[in-house]
């Protein structure tokens, strides 16, 4: 028998979660000597009140999809992905490399050859660990965050040593050339008289972040592989019985999980910057387990868990801009929600299960 | 009439809307062997549980000796001197007898004195109720019935009185199941107290004094033992009148549908679990695998079934089978018509988190009837789990239910109609019963028959020798990887079997 409803598990126990960071992060802003009610406003102001902040939330949102995505994949094969950092860096390489070297006609063909690029490399950097631990019983957690170290180093040597154009000083490829810059908000949006999302770089690739959504969802719950994938994440044993092999599923669901992650390229490489930097991909990786966690999974949970964690990003960066609240303790407040979205799940699940319980009971 | 050795007065206790115990109270005299029997998921465990301090009753009150007695924890369990020998033994393995003893029950910091005063206290003991032990050995050196010698004697050891037993024989073999009675009774003749809780009405008819039978967290009846009968208690036990035994013509044994020659099988670690055994399986008969478990029949399943790899040969209607590479999963082996009803439902027979409908295909996931294009066809699916659930009974007839909030019996329903509906020539079964209510077990011992009597090839594996005996045509004993001998039904007997599933040959057959 299910412990308590649906919703309660998908939407109740969430909330909850968030509540109590809210108001544990309020607790910490008055400990310092600021107001925790302006600094709320602040945030949704400055995250969701206007097209500006929109399309700086849905920026980082879509960034946080690509990666939760990746996360929520491997899960299902009962896998930790940690390596989407990484993963997300070399799908960045793949899109610089498809961008600078191929002379495009224009920005749509351009974007699927990206996100193919993209995908190829991701999934190729998670190829690897895949093969470790499917192979060689290496455990995925340990070899993805190390991978994620090599990336970072690999990337390094390649804008400091290979791509960097020459007499520049920054460790960064040339711009890409116009033709491949993808349309912003801005640009889809804007009337002549209205001009909307002025300045921010929420662009097309949100709309490839959603369409990815509906094809993983479709992967996981319509689709054979995603049936023996789910079958081998509750079961290996199981998965045995059925014929399933353990190394095919490990390797292919890293592989996906891997593209996904890759994927995010399109966004903050080709979408934003428009050019590959060091440390393109500013943490979403590690963000990406802690939106997987809240959104359990599920594509939609993560759809809405990114948006969520776009408006920590995009609030808080305001609150660092507007008040004396240190960028630290932004930092602290955004951990604060992961620690309760993610790891304190069954603190407020055990009393909630008990509570329904009782409540049925009383019902009988 | 005596203060009764320990007394339950309206015991219940519910987790959550499942009533476990339901107004239980019972009574036991000092220095008899009272019986506790009834389905899984009765509520016997629950109420042992309570007994032993595990779990607190939501209403009732235990009286030991008269008094009333508080159990909050296993401490006082032991204090007020009851003693408890799980299913599941709790031993250190790498320890020896003498240290599984002291363990927990020292006298001080330093542990030289606690041994050599319990090494005199366990001879006393072991002379006192002729319960012999090396106490030097390592629990891993020794066999599972002298392991379940050392916690009867660490709740001797501990001064118990009541000594309570949950399954005691569901891993021993027959002849250590009688070593294992008479020793309870020598207990009993010194005035202890013994519970014996388990679900075979054999031993209940024959060792003990009185019983309780348990049905849904209730207490049907407690009856003195020889005033009652198998048919009585099995029908106490499951509300209605049920068949013990299966009804069967005889075999009508025709070709040889399996054969398998010299297979040898090894476990991951290596070590060999099947010795080069030979079988055969004809269309039409059941042949049926006794022995204790661990003795290498779980490994021959899994080679048959595709999930081990194996070394020798295995023909089927004729034609060789992949023992290891390529062509030896478990797909493979459904498309050549076997089919598979693993020993462990819950662990590879079904995702417990599926619903019906997605375990319906487990296994056979790939058939083009599932598929519509690129996607899984659920709807297909979910009709044809409709009709499954219907033809097999199961309950609740709900095809979105997870595996895991179906009862055992209703689980390997599931498992069984998906297998059998595949109409294989090839039927492996291992402990079709085991976990499964005795109203659920006549159920799927009539399905496999059935499958029998339309010519087709079934081996069945199982602990339980009152199954082999039911359902079996011919059968084989295996012990320490080998097969002992084989024997027909009719022309054998379980102490014979007994003595060759403790690896004593017989003439060979």
């Amino acid at each position: 028998m299910e412990k308590m409803p649906k919703w309660a598990d998908v939407v109740l126990i969430p909330l909850i979660s968030l509540l109590l960071a809210t108001i544990l992060s309020a607790l910490v802003i008055l400990a310092i000597g600021e107001n925790p009610i302006e600094a709320v406003n602040l945030m949704v102001t400055g995250a969701l009140g206007s097209t500006y902040g929109w399309g700086y939330t849905l920026y980082y949102a879509t960034n946080f999809m690509f990666t939760g995505l990746a996360v929520a994949v491997a899960f299902h094969a009962r896998m930790f992905n940690i390596g989407g950092e990484g993963q997300a860096m070399l799908g960045g390489l793949g899109v610089a490399i498809v961008c600078l070297y191929v002379p495009w006609p224009h920005w749509s063909i351009a974007l699927l050859a990206a996100c193919a690029a993209s995908m190829i490399f991701g999934a190729a950097w998670a190829a690897i660990p895949a093969y470790l631990q499917a192979k060689r019983g290496s455990h995925i957690v340990i070899t993805t965050i190390m991978f994620n170290f090599i990336a970072a180093a690999l990337l390094n040597y390649m804008l400091v040593n290979v791509m960097r154009p020459q007499g520049s000083q920054d460790p960064a490829t040339a711009r890409f050339p116009e033709a491949v810059h993808l349309p912003t908000f801005q640009s889809m949006f804007s009337t002549a008289e209205n001009i909307v999302f002025r300045g921010a770089p929420a662009n097309i690739s949100f709309f490839v972040a959603i369409l990815a959504c509906f094809v993983v969802w479709a992967l996981i719950w319509r689709t054979r592989l995603g049936y023996e994938l789910r079958a081998y994440g509750h079961s290996e044993t199981g998965a045995v019985y059925a014929g399933i092999s353990p190394v095919r599923i490990t390797i292919i669901a890293m592989l996906i999980s891997g593209a996904l992650a890759g994927l995010m390229a399109t966004n903050n490489v080709m979408g934003e910057a428009e050019r590959l930097v060091l440390n393109s991909t500013e943490g979403a990786g590690f963000i990406g387990i802690a939106v997987a966690l809240m959104g359990r999974s599920h594509p939609f949970g993560v759809f809405l868990a990114a948006i969520l964690f776009g408006f920590l990003y995009q609030g808080g960066a305001e609150l660092a801009l507007w008040t004396s609240i240190p960028r630290e303790l932004i930092v602290v407040i955004q951990a604060l929600v992961i620690l309760f979205t993610g790891a304190l799940d069954n603190m407020v699940r055990m009393p909630l299960e008990k509570l329904f319980l009782s409540l049925r009971k009383e019902a009988e | 009439m005596t203060v009764p050795a320990i007394e339950l007065k309206g015991i219940s206790k519910a987790f959550g809307p499942v009533q476990a115990n339901k107004d239980i109270s019972i009574s036991v005299a000092p220095g008899t062997i009272h019986g506790i029997i009834g389905e899984n998921g009765a509520g016997k465990s629950t109420l042992m549980s309570i007994l032993y301090g595990f779990y607190k009753a939501n209403k009732g009150e235990i009286w030991i000796k008269g008094t009333k007695t508080d159990i909050p924890d296993s401490q006082a369990a032991i204090a007020s001197g009851i003693g408890m020998v799980f299913q599941h033994f709790k031993l250190v393995e790498n320890f020896t007898v003498l240290e599984n003893i002291v363990l927990g029950a020292e006298d001080g910091g330093l542990l030289a004195p606690s041994l050599s005063k319990a090494r005199k206290e366990l001879k006393d003991l072991e002379e006192e109720y002729e319960l012999f032990v090396d106490p030097d050995k390592r629990i891993d050196e020794i066999g599972v019935g002298m392991q379940q010698r050392v916690e009867i004697l660490k709740a001797l050891y501990r001064k118990a009185e009541i000594l309570i037993l949950d399954e005691p024989t569901g891993v021993l073999t027959p002849a250590e199941a009688d070593q294992l009675f008479r020793i309870l009774d020598r207990l009993r003749a010194e005035g202890k107290t013994i519970i014996v809780i388990t679900h075979k009405l054999r031993e209940i008819m024959e060792n003990t004094d009185t019983v309780s039978v348990m049905r849904r967290g209730q207490m049907t009846a407690t009856v003195k033992t020889n005033e009652t009968s198998p048919e009585e208690l099995a029908e106490l036990m499951v509300g209605r009148k049920v068949l013990l035994q299966v009804d069967k013509v005889p075999a009508q044994p025709g070709k040889p549908i399996l054969e398998v020659e010299n297979l040898r099988v090894f476990d991951s670690a290596g070590v060999e679990r099947v010795k080069g055994i030979d079988l055969n399986v004809r269309a039409g008969e059941i042949l049926g695998i006794a022995g204790v478990a661990g003795n290498g029949q779980s490994e021959l399943l899994e080679v048959l079934g595709g999930m081990r790899p194996g070394q020798g040969t295995i023909r089927l209607n004729g034609a060789p089978l992949a023992l290891s590479g390529a062509g030896s999963d478990g797909q493979a082996r459904r498309a050549q018509h076997i089919a598979h009803v693993p020993e462990d439902r819950q662990r590879e027979g079904l995702i417990m988190d599926f619903h019906a409908w997605e375990n319906v295909a487990f296994g056979y996931h790939r058939d083009p009837a599932y598929q519509r294009g690129i996607f899984m066809d659920n709807a297909a699916l979910r009709a044809d789990t409709e009709a499954k659930i219907e033809k097999f009974d199961v309950r609740p007839p709900d095809a979105w239910l997870a595996a895991k909030s179906f009862s055992g019996g209703n689980q390997q329903k599931i498992v069984v109609a998906r297998e059998i509906e595949r109409n294989p020539d090839l039927l492996l079964v291992g402990q079709p019963t085991r976990g499964v209510d005795i109203g659920a077990i006549e159920f799927i011992h009539k399905q496999i028959v059935a499958l029998r009597d339309q010519g087709k090839a079934i081996l069945l594996v199982s602990v339980e020798l009152e199954e082999i005996f039911s359902l079996s045509d011919r059968i084989a004993v295996m012990f320490d990887g080998h097969v002992m001998g084989e024997r027909l039904p009719h022309e054998t007997d379980e102490k014979e079997l007994g003595l060759l599933m403790a690896g004593v040959a017989g003439e060979a057959a």
